[in-house]
């Protein structure tokens, strides 16, 4: 999932990959950078959600290096949208793109299965998400703080966790801002209470 | 044009659609794993190939050469893992001579997973992927269908179930040299002992910065055949003959003639029939 917040835009995600029954990874990290401040949560096949982000991250970076300048969110969405509508019957991947850029500051995108685009003031996704229409739906407000938005994120993946068997593990969360990109970690062994602030 | 021939593809589909049967692939049991220590990166594999329920060969090699520091390890289908590996190996060769740079093992695991990813699973290649580079050391797993993992310790194959459990009920993350090299051949014996798709023995590649790549083969052999305790072979006298006759040579010229040949003299043999002895 991936919200909007007063200062940018918080992305976050469980850390379970599945193959069948099997647990192929329990530390996952499906939050995946693919320019210094856009990054995006993967969902459904891992082969294809990864080939499809390195196909976008090549892009952003040429992007950034020919015009010396960083693209904005929206750019990195139109790369997402076309891979994904043009190759639709080929992939499955639900993907969420979120990003800062100095012109419209933090923005969302949902790029569901078919290939369709859009701008949300927050997006969830993935086999968990349907556990916690109604959880976001009650507890989502305009402009939070980062300490609500990260709580408010934390929350819905601890319950999308709790009900959903194919997703659990740890919760990973990247705050974008004008700042950066700053890494949270939360582990199930205290609650996903901490550690926090991982660089 | 490089890359598979297709031509028969139609003419197998057909022969298929008539109830002729796929020819069978060797090796999709197997038990490979990976795992880091302070200085370096251990592989190890099981050594059994099997075609269906038969094993096809009781000692075959799954750690597979990419450059000096970068092995792999492989599971799935045989000759997948062994062509994709070939394969990259040498692309990796050419972009290291090409670049003047010493080969990285996420640039490996890149063009296996694009290569892969390609082939949308049809080259059942799962691979484990080890090295040192000069950006530190390097272990991801590789799914046939182009998905990729960075794990400090990895398991794959039909045994990975087992040799996850070991892993995950003995690892500690500050390991040295020898306690990487132990976790590894334990969980490739878990597999050997707990999965029917793997065994035989444990080989074991330990890659370290500054150090020669070692491959240690069969550095484990928990299935030795020993020496047989009895045979099968019957003692002398254990046929019972009624009479003895023994005919000397002056006797036998009464039935055949007798010549006695010159050490010159050429003599053509029949060759000579394969005997137990």
């Amino acid at each position: 999932m991936a919200i909007n917040f007063k200062d940018g835009v918080i992305l976050g995600a469980d850390s379970r990959t599945t193959t069948g029954a099997y647990i192929a990874n329990r530390v996952t990290d499906k939050l995946t950078q693919v320019h210094d401040t856009i990054w995006c949560c993967r969902s459904g096949s891992a082969a294809d959600t990864q080939a499809v982000a390195d196909i976008v991250s090549y892009h952003l970076n040429m992007y950034g290096v020919t015009n010396a300048e960083a693209p904005t969110t929206q750019v990195a969405a139109s790369l997402f949208q076309e891979l994904c509508y043009e190759n639709k019957d080929a992939l499955s991947a639900g993907i969420i793109l979120a990003g800062w850029d100095a012109r419209h500051g933090g923005q969302v995108f949902s790029i569901p299965l078919g290939g369709s685009l859009h701008k949300q003031p927050f997006a969830i996704g993935g086999s968990g998400s349907t556990y916690i229409y109604g959880y976001t739906d009650a507890h989502w407000r305009e402009q939070m703080t980062e300490e609500e938005g990260i709580d408010f994120v934390r929350s819905a993946l601890q319950e999308a966790i709790k009900w959903d068997g194919s997703s659990g593990g740890v919760i990973r969360l990247v705050v974008l801002t004008k700042a950066g990109a700053v890494r949270h970690l939360y582990l199930p062994d205290n609650g996903y209470t901490g550690p926090g602030v991982t660089n | 044009m490089p890359g598979f021939d297709f031509t028969n593809y139609n003419r197998n589909a057909a022969l298929h659609a008539k109830g002729v049967p796929l020819p069978k692939a060797t090796s999709t049991g197997t038990t490979i794993v990976g795992c880091i220590y302070d200085k370096g990166v251990v592989i190890a594999a099981d050594t059994r190939a099997t075609s269906g329920p038969i094993v096809a060969d009781k000692n075959c090699e799954k750690l597979h050469y990419i450059a000096p520091k970068i092995w792999c390890a492989g599971a799935g289908t045989a000759a997948d893992t062994e062509f994709t590996t070939a394969l990259i190996s040498s692309n990796v060769e050419l972009h290291s001579l090409s670049t003047g740079r010493d080969p990285r093992v996420i640039t490996c695991m890149t063009m296996l997973k694009q290569h892969l990813f390609r082939y949308q699973g049809h080259i059942g290649a799962y691979l484990v992927v080890a090295g040192v580079d000069p950006t530190g050391t390097g272990l991801y797993t590789v799914h046939a269908h182009g998905s990729t993992d960075k794990l400090p310790y990895v398991t794959m194959g039909s045994g990975s179930l087992a040799a996850m459990s070991v892993f995950e009920s003995t690892w500690q993350p500050d390991l040295d040299r020898q306690g990487a090299i132990d976790i590894c051949a334990e969980a490739i014996k878990a597999g050997i002992f707990n999965d029917l798709g793997s065994g035989s023995n444990v080989d074991v590649c330990v890659i370290e910065k500054d150090q020669p790549t070692q491959l240690l083969r069969n550095y484990m052999k928990p299935n030795d055949r020993p020496q047989k305790e009895r045979n099968y072979r019957f003692p002398r006298g254990t046929t019972a003959y009624l009479d003895q006759r023994v005919i000397s040579k002056e006797d036998m010229k009464k039935y055949v003639t007798i010549e006695t040949l010159s050490g010159d003299d050429k003599i053509t043999t029949g060759d000579s029939m394969e005997v137990d002895t």
